[in-house]
C-alpha cells in the first residue's frame, strides 16, 4: 500500500470523522487517497491555513476529540504555526500532518521547502519527521496518542512526498510505541489524603478551576465537588464551564480581568485548591503576595506545571478527574458556611458592573446574547476587551462552552474556532463574538461558513479600534492613540453580504433587545455588526504584576 | 522565578535518551528557550543500543534546575533523568591542551605535566599537545598554569559523571 493511502486508512482507524485541510503540491497524493478511500472523512477547507487549524482547534476544545489538519509543504506548514502554537499554550490536542519535500531533496532548499520540524519544535508537544513508509503508521499511532493522552497538545507530523508514494504493507499498531512516555494514571493516594486532612482543618478552602478541568470532561464532578462539601469555587479564562446549582457557591473569573469577589476569594483563603491551572501570569498578579494566608494545593497532570510559577504546600501529579472522584467519596469536611457567607456579602457590596448610556455598551450586549440565544451555547470569543466581556458576562454552565485563545491571546481565533465548533456539533448554536480588528484578521472564513452551510453567528463589537491595547494606552500612556485607531473599517456588513452571509447593523440602545433576539433566533448564519461606545473599558483591571487587591474599578 | 544569581551553583543532569533524530536539538533548545545556559555537553552510546546518554552541566538554583528537569523528561525521546549528588558524583573530563614550550622552558612544562599525571600527546620544538583528565576543575587548574598567550588552543570533551556505588 502506498503511503499516501496508509495515512488515509491509518485515519480511519483513529475515528477522523473531520479533516480540515488545505491542498497544495506535497499532499496532493493523499488528497487523491482522500478522494477514493475517505469517503467517511468529512473534509472542511478553510480559505487560509491559518484558519483551519485554529478550526480544528475550535473543533477539538468543544468535542473533546483530537482536531486534525493536513496542508501542504512551505507557506502551508508556516501558515499553521500560529494556530499550532495557539493550541500548545491551551494544551489543546492536535495533531498536523505537513507535507515535505521527497527525502532526498531535504536540506537543499528545494521548492517550498521548510524545516517543519525545527519550526515547530518548540511549541508542539512532540514532532516527527517521517523518513521511511514503515514509520508511517506508527508515528500516526504515536502523534494520536500524544495529542490527546497525559497533558494534550498539538503533535506535527511531517511526511515527504517519496514517503507517501513508497509502498509497503499496512499494519496498524495497537499500541504506540512510547517507552519514555508515562502519564500518570492516578495522584498519590497519600497525597491525596493530606489533602482530605487540609478540607478537614480549612476554614475558608477555595478551588480554582483551570483549562485542565475542562481538557479533562471534569466540569461534573467539578460541580459535585463544590455543592456537596459548600466550597466555592473561581474559574480561570480556560476553566469557565464550571457551575455548582448553589450560585453562592459561584465567584466566577479572576486574575487582571476577574470580579472583585474572585479576587478577594483568593486573597483570603486559608485553603487554595488549583485544578488544572498553570498559574499564569494574568491569574496571580504580583505572585509575592497571591494567597498570602493560604496552604497551597495544586492538582495538575503535568508535574513540571508544579512549583513552576508558585511554591506549593501540596502537589498532587495526576488526572483531575481520579483526584475529584476520590475526594467526592468523603462523607463530609468542615463547615464552610461562615466563609461562603463572607464572599456573598462581599459580592453584594461589590457586583460586577457596568454604566448603562445612551450609548451602546458591550457588557450589555453579552447580557442580552446570553439572554436570548440558549443555555448551551458554544461561544468563541476573540482576543481583548471582547474575550473579557464575554468571560465576565456570559455565564456557562457546562464545560467545553468557551472557546477562547488564553495563553498566547490569539486575535483572529474567533471565527474560525467557531467554524470548528459548528462542524464537531451540528446541533448546537454556536455565536462568536470579536472586536473590529480581530475580525478582520481572518474575516475571509465567512467563506468557509457559507461553503458548509455552516450555522455561526458572528458579533462584531465595533469600537473602530484596537480596544484592549487603546485601554493600556489610556491607562499608561495619557490617551496616546498610537497604531489603534481603526476609523476605516469596512462595511462588515457588505463583506458579509459578498460572502453570502446575510446580516444586521445596531446602533441604537433602544434597538438592542429586539436585533439581538431576531439574531439570536434567526435560521443558519448571520453577522451581527455592532456599534459600541469607543472609549469603554474592561474593569475591575489590576495593573500587570500588581497585586489582586490593588485594583482598579473605574476607568 | 528568582532572578537572583548568587544561589546558582553547578548541577550535573544526566538524561538516558532514545536515539532518534533530533532528539539532542530538542533537548539543548528546549534548556536555552526556559532561559539557561548551558556549561557543558557530552553525549555517548550506552550498553542499549538505541539509547545514549546526555551529561549536561548547567548553572541554576535548586528550584529552577527541578524544574528543568521536569521539563526535560516532557521530551518523549527522554527515558530517565538522573541527577548526580554533588556529594557522590564521580566525574571526569579530558582536556587538549597545545601549550608552547620553546627551548629553555621545556622541563618547566613537563614537570606540570607530571605533577597533573598527564601525558604528552604531540611535541615539537614549539610546544606539546598535552591530554589532562580529571575533573573539571583539574583540567581548570592545569590551564590556570600558563600565562594566557602561553595556551594556544584548548579542546574539552565536557564532563561525564554518575553515582557511586551505594555505600553497603
Ligand atoms: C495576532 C495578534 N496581534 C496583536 C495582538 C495584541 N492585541 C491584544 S488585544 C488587541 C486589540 C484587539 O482589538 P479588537 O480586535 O478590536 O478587540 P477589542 O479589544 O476592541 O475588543 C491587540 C492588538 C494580539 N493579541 N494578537
Amino acid at each position: 500500500m502506498k503511503g499516501a493511502r496508509i495515512l488515509v486508512e491509518a485515519l480511519k482507524k483513529e475515528g477522523v470523522d473531520t479533516l480540515f485541510c488545505y491542498n497544495g503540491g506535497a499532499v496532493i497524493s493523499i488528497f487523491d487517497e482522500l478522494y477514493t478511500h475517505g469517503k467517511e472523512i468529512n473534509l472542511i477547507q478553510p480559505r487560509h491555513e491559518q484558519g483551519g487549524t485554529h478550526a480544528a482547534d475550535g473543533y477539538a476544545r468543544s468535542t473533546g476529540k483530537a482536531g486534525v489538519v493536513l496542508v501542504t509543504s512551505g507557506p502551508g506548514a508556516t501558515n499553521t504555526v500560529t494556530g499550532i502554537a495557539t493550541a500548545y499554550m491551551d494544551s489543546v490536542p492536535l495533531v498536523v500532518f505537513t507535507g515535505q519535500v521527497s527525502t532526498g531533496m531535504i536540506g537543499t532548499d528545494a521548492f517550498q521547502e521548510a524545516d517543519t520540524v525545527g519550526i515547530t519544535m518548540p511549541i508542539t508537544k512532540a514532532n516527527f519527521l517521517v523518513k521511511n513508509v514503515d514509520e508511517l503508521a506508527p508515528t500516526v499511532k504515536k502523534a494520536f496518542h500524544l495529542a490527546t493522552t497525559g497533558r494534550p497538545g498539538p503533535v506535527v507530523v511531517d511526511i515527504p512526498k517519496d514517503v507517501q508514494m513508497d509502498e509497503t504493507e499496512f499494519v496498524y499498531p495497537l499500541t504506540p510505541d512510547l517507552p519514555g512516555y508515562r502519564p500518570k494514571d492516578s495522584g498519590h493516594p497519600r497525597q491525596v489524603k493530606t489533602l482530605k486532612k487540609y478540607l478537614h482543618e480549612a476554614r475558608k478552602p477555595v478551588v480554582i478551576s483551570g483549562g485542565g478541568v475542562n481538557s479533562a470532561g471534569a466540569t461534573e464532578l467539578m460541580n459535585e465537588f463544590c455543592d456537596r462539601y459548600g466550597i466555592p469555587v473561581v474559574t480561570t479564562l480556560l476553566g469557565h464551564g464550571v457551575s455548582p446549582q448553589h450560585e453562592e457557591l459561584n465567584y466566577g473569573p479572576i486574575g487582571m480581568h476577574g470580579g472583585l469577589y474572585g479576587n478577594y476569594a483568593l486573597q483570603n483563603c486559608d485553603l487554595l485548591m488549583a485544578f488544572g491551572t498553570r498559574f499564569s501570569d494574568r491569574i496571580m498578579g504580583d505572585p509575592d503576595v497571591f494567597a498570602e494566608q493560604a496552604r497551597i494545593v495544586h492538582v495538575d497532570i503535568d508535574a513540571a506545571e508544579i512549583g513552576k510559577n508558585v511554591s506549593v504546600d501540596l502537589p498532587i501529579v495526576g488526572p483531575i478527574s481520579g483526584v475529584l472522584e476520590e475526594l467526592n467519596r468523603e462523607e463530609s469536611y468542615g463547615d464552610y458556611s461562615e466563609w461562603v457567607e463572607e464572599l456573598r456579602t462581599y459580592r453584594d457590596k461589590n457586583p460586577l458592573e457596568f454604566e448603562q448610556s445612551e450609548v451602546l455598551k458591550p457588557q450589555y450586549l453579552i447580557q442580552l446574547a446570553q439572554k436570548y440565544f440558549p443555555e448551551n451555547t458554544i461561544v468563541a470569543s476573540d482576543v481583548g476587551q471582547n474575550q473579557m466581556w464575554v468571560a465576565q458576562y456570559f455565564h456557562f454552565h457546562r464545560g467545553r462552552r468557551l472557546l477562547t485563545s488564553g495563553g498566547l491571546g490569539t486575535m483572529g481565533y474567533g471565527l474560525p474556532a467557531a467554524i470548528g465548533a459548528a462542524v464537531g456539533n451540528p446541533d448546537a448554536q454556536v455565536l462568536t463574538v470579536s472586536g473590529d480588528g480581530g475580525f478582520q484578521m481572518n474575516m475571509q472564513e465567512m467563506a468557509t461558513v457559507k461553503q458548509y452551510g455552516l450555522k455561526v453567528k458572528i458579533l462584531v463589537l465595533d469600537n473602530s479600534c484596537l480596544g484592549m491595547v487603546r485601554q493600556w494606552q489610556q491607562l499608561l500612556f495619557d490617551k496616546r492613540y498610537s497604531g489603534t485607531c481603526m476609523n476605516d473599517n469596512p462595511d462588515f456588513g457588505l463583506m458579509a453580504k459578498a460572502m453570502g452571509i446575510p446580516s444586521m447593523k445596531l446602533e441604537k440602545v433602544s434597538e438592542a433587545e429586539q436585533t439581538m433576539k431576531a439574531f439570536a433566533e434567526s435560521e443558519g448564519s448571520m453577522l451581527l455588526h455592532a456599534v459600541i461606545e469607543g472609549e469603554e473599558n474592561v474593569v475591575p483591571m489590576v495593573p500587570a504584576g500588581k497585586p489582586l487587591d490593588q485594583v482598579i474599578r473605574k476607568m | 522565578m528568582g532572578e537572583d544569581k548568587s544561589t546558582y551553583t553547578d548541577h550535573v543532569i544526566s538524561l538516558l535518551v532514545f536515539n532518534h533524530p533530533g532528539v539532542l536539538s530538542k533537548i539543548t533548545s528546549l534548556i536555552t528557550r526556559r532561559g539557561f545556559n548551558i556549561d557543558s555537553i557530552a553525549a555517548g552510546p550506552t550498553k542499549e543500543k538505541d539509547m545514549f546518554r546526555l551529561t549536561i552541566m548547567v548553572k541554576g538554583d535548586d528550584r529552577s534546575i527541578e524544574q528543568i528537569q521536569k521539563q526535560l523528561y516532557k521530551i518523549v525521546d527522554t527515558f530517565k533523568i538522573m541527577t548526580i549528588h554533588p556529594a557522590r558524583k564521580v566525574e571526569r573530563e579530558i582536556g587538549l591542551i597545545k601549550v608552547k614550550a620553546p627551548m629553555g622552558e621545556r622541563n618547566e612544562v613537563l614537570q606540570m605535566v607530571n605533577v597533573f599525571k598527564g601525558s604528552i600527546l604531540d611535541s615539537s620544538t614549539s610546544g606539546f599537545v598535552v591530554e589532562i583528565t580529571g575533573s573539571s576543575d583539574k583540567v581548570d587548574s592545569f590551564i590556570s598554569l600558563f600565562p594566557s598567550n602561553q595556551i594556544v588552543e584548548v579542546a574539552r570533551t565536557g564532563i561525564v559523571a554518575m553515582d557511586r556505588w551505594e555505600k553497603q
